[in-house]
């Protein structure tokens, strides 16, 4: 079932173009990232979603409705990048106050700010909070009632290491209980593994919407090969694979995807004079610099 | 209503803490306590209440003062929101645009009946104080004192819509003065001018009435003489009043909020947070 449909959507801002063509879906119970550049069109994309702005040209399907509508307001959440609230209020009125908007009782409040670790600054006034801790108030009144959509501009800027973990487990559990998760992220490595799908964007223009191990594949970038030598032997190891010397031990090469279990081989055959051996597939940073840099052309073929 | 009286209860919550309403009540008192004080010597031999000249008296302040209070409070409303980035969060939320709007208008409307009735009460307090026949003008004060809402809910009206318009805080509030300065000083200025060059022509007898009822702190002070007894404390005003049906005055500060609200919800909803 998909909550989230766009089709051929565009965006133009005076001449200049935000969006081209860019068509995906997410489904219920989906967690999808979105990647790019500044400037790609990620946040473009998301206001268009919540209907803040309006769509130059394509069709945007937000839980059965129409982009803003009454309709699908009341079934999506939002957090936008660098979220802002009233200096002189406190967390608690804040969320008071976002609850009452949803139509809802005012008393899960509390709640909420101990589900995002607030519990503590929730009666202090949210001018005294950091960054961090206004970023957990966004978080929680993104959590209000049961959304069906969440949108989610760079949800984890601002927390520390820790609360990045307890987000993500919070964004399972809501995945898990049916909500489709549309987020946009600079932190590759942490979307890396907590994501289902990922979309990157460059410039406007979609250049790939798969899993990772699809986009892997599909990229066929070189895999890296890390290999330690016995003290002192890095440089006939490196004179026997062909390879670039590191440092003082370690030896470094790249192959393709057919030709690792060969190479793997070749290193086995050494024998003594390797301590250890790390396969490194290409990272996410990897595939999205493939993408993002490709031309549209590429893309197309 | 539920949300609108949610974002009322917000946006009075933020008010009292950034000690607009502590700055609106101390406004209105120190100048009705000033204004009675100085009120006070003329009576006894006019022949009128204490209290109604006293009413006279807070009609010319409220023109100045009303205005004043409800622009300063309501030119952040929509400006404020976009500057801090607060209003795109808010804007996704099932409320709209109007509701919004409305639960900022009661609350800042909450205010300033506040204001004006500490105000006032202070002031009819004083001129009861030495007269026992004060109790005539209590009809005066209390229209006195729903009129002023009316007028300040057209003045709030119309700084939502410049703050809407503006989308800067900055340029709101240099708007929202020049407004007062426009609408509360110099229009009558040039209403004045207007007559001296006219020399009783076409312009005194039939154009100028209708200007002088076009403008709410006019019409407002037109209502409140004309409805009141104490006409001939009034300076001013008091010859121009004679000739224009209070019922007009009345019809236009009641449709200048509706007015004003309405111009303010189409801007607002032109904003792009």
């Amino acid at each position: 079932m998909t909550t989230l449909t766009l089709s051929h959507l565009t965006k133009h801002f005076d001449g200049a173009r935000a969006l081209d063509d860019v068509s995906f879906t997410v489904a219920a119970g989906e967690r999808v990232a979105l990647l790019g550049h500044n400037g790609a069109g990620k946040s473009t994309l998301m206001k268009i979603v919540l209907g803040l702005i309006p769509a130059t040209a394509g069709h945007v399907e937000v839980c059965g409705a129409a982009p803003g509508s009454a309709e699908a307001r009341r079934q999506v959440a939002y957090l936008p990048e660098n979220v802002a609230f009233h200096p002189a209020l406190t967390g608690l009125e804040m969320i008071r106050f976002y609850l009452r908007l949803r139509g809802e009782s005012p008393k899960p409040a509390m709640g909420l700010l101990e589900r995002v670790g607030l519990a503590q600054a929730a009666t202090r006034r949210i001018g005294t909070y950091s960054k961090g801790m206004r970023q957990r108030v966004g978080l929680a009144q993104a959590l209000i009632g049961k959304p069906r959509l969440m949108v989610l501009d760079e949800p984890t800027s601002g927390l520390d290491p820790v609360s990045r973990r307890e987000f993500y487990a919070m964004l399972d559990q809501l995945a898990a209980e049916g909500a489709a998760i549309l987020l946009s992220s600079h932190a590759l490595t942490e979307v890396e593994a907590r994501t289902d799908r990922i979309v990157i964007l460059s410039k406007g223009q979609l250049r790939a919407n798969d899993t990772l191990a699809n986009l892997r594949r599909a990229a066929a970038l070189p895999i890296r090969l890390q290999v330690t030598a016995r003290p002192g032997a890095a440089d006939r190891v490196a004179a026997e694979l062909a390879a670039g010397r590191r440092n003082g031990v370690l030896v470094d090469l790249t192959c393709a995807h057919d030709d690792k279990l060969a190479r793997l081989g070749q290193i086995a055959g050494l024998g003594a004079l390797v301590e250890d051996v790390e396969v490194i597939p290409p990272s996410l940073e990897d595939l999205y610099s493939h993408f993002s840099s490709q031309t549209n052309a590429e893309a197309q073929s | 209503m539920k949300r609108i009286l949610a974002a009322t209860g917000t946006e009075f919550r933020i008010a009292l803490r950034n000690r607009w309403v502590a700055i609106c009540v101390a406004m209105m008192a120190v100048f009705s306590i000033v204004l009675s004080a100085m009120g006070s010597a003329p009576t006894g031999e006019l022949g009128t209440d204490r209290l109604s000249v006293t009413v006279a008296s807070l009609t010319s302040l409220a023109v100045y003062l009303v205005p004043l209070i409800a622009l300063l409070m309501s030119f952040d409303a929509v400006a404020g929101e976009v500057e801090r980035g607060t209003l795109s969060l808010v804007l996704t939320y099932p409320v709209s645009r109007f509701e919004l709007l409305m639960g900022k208008f009661l609350a800042h409307l909450a205010i300033l009946a506040l204001a004006v009735a500490v105000g006032y009460a202070l002031a009819a307090g004083a001129s009861w104080w030495g007269d026992a026949r004060a109790g005539r003008g209590l009809v005066a004060l209390m229209r006195l004192f729903w009129t002023s809402l009316v007028l300040g809910a057209a003045f709030l009206a119309i700084g939502y819509a410049l703050s809407a318009l503006a989308r800067r805080p900055g340029a709101a509030a240099g708007l929202a003065i020049g407004l007062w300065l426009v609408m509360i000083v110099l229009y009558d200025l040039g209403l004045l001018a207007a007559i001296v060059a006219d020399g009783g022509g076409v312009f005194t007898t039939d154009v100028f009435p209708w200007l002088l009822i076009a403008n709410p702190a006019d019409a407002f002070r037109l209502y409140n003489l004309a409805a009141s007894e104490a006409t001939a404390a009034a300076a001013g005003l008091g010859g121009a009043a004679s000739t224009i049906d209070p019922r007009h005055a009345l019809a236009s500060i009641l449709l200048w909020p509706l007015a004003g609200l309405g111009l303010a919800t189409l801007a607002f909803r032109r904003v792009t947070p």
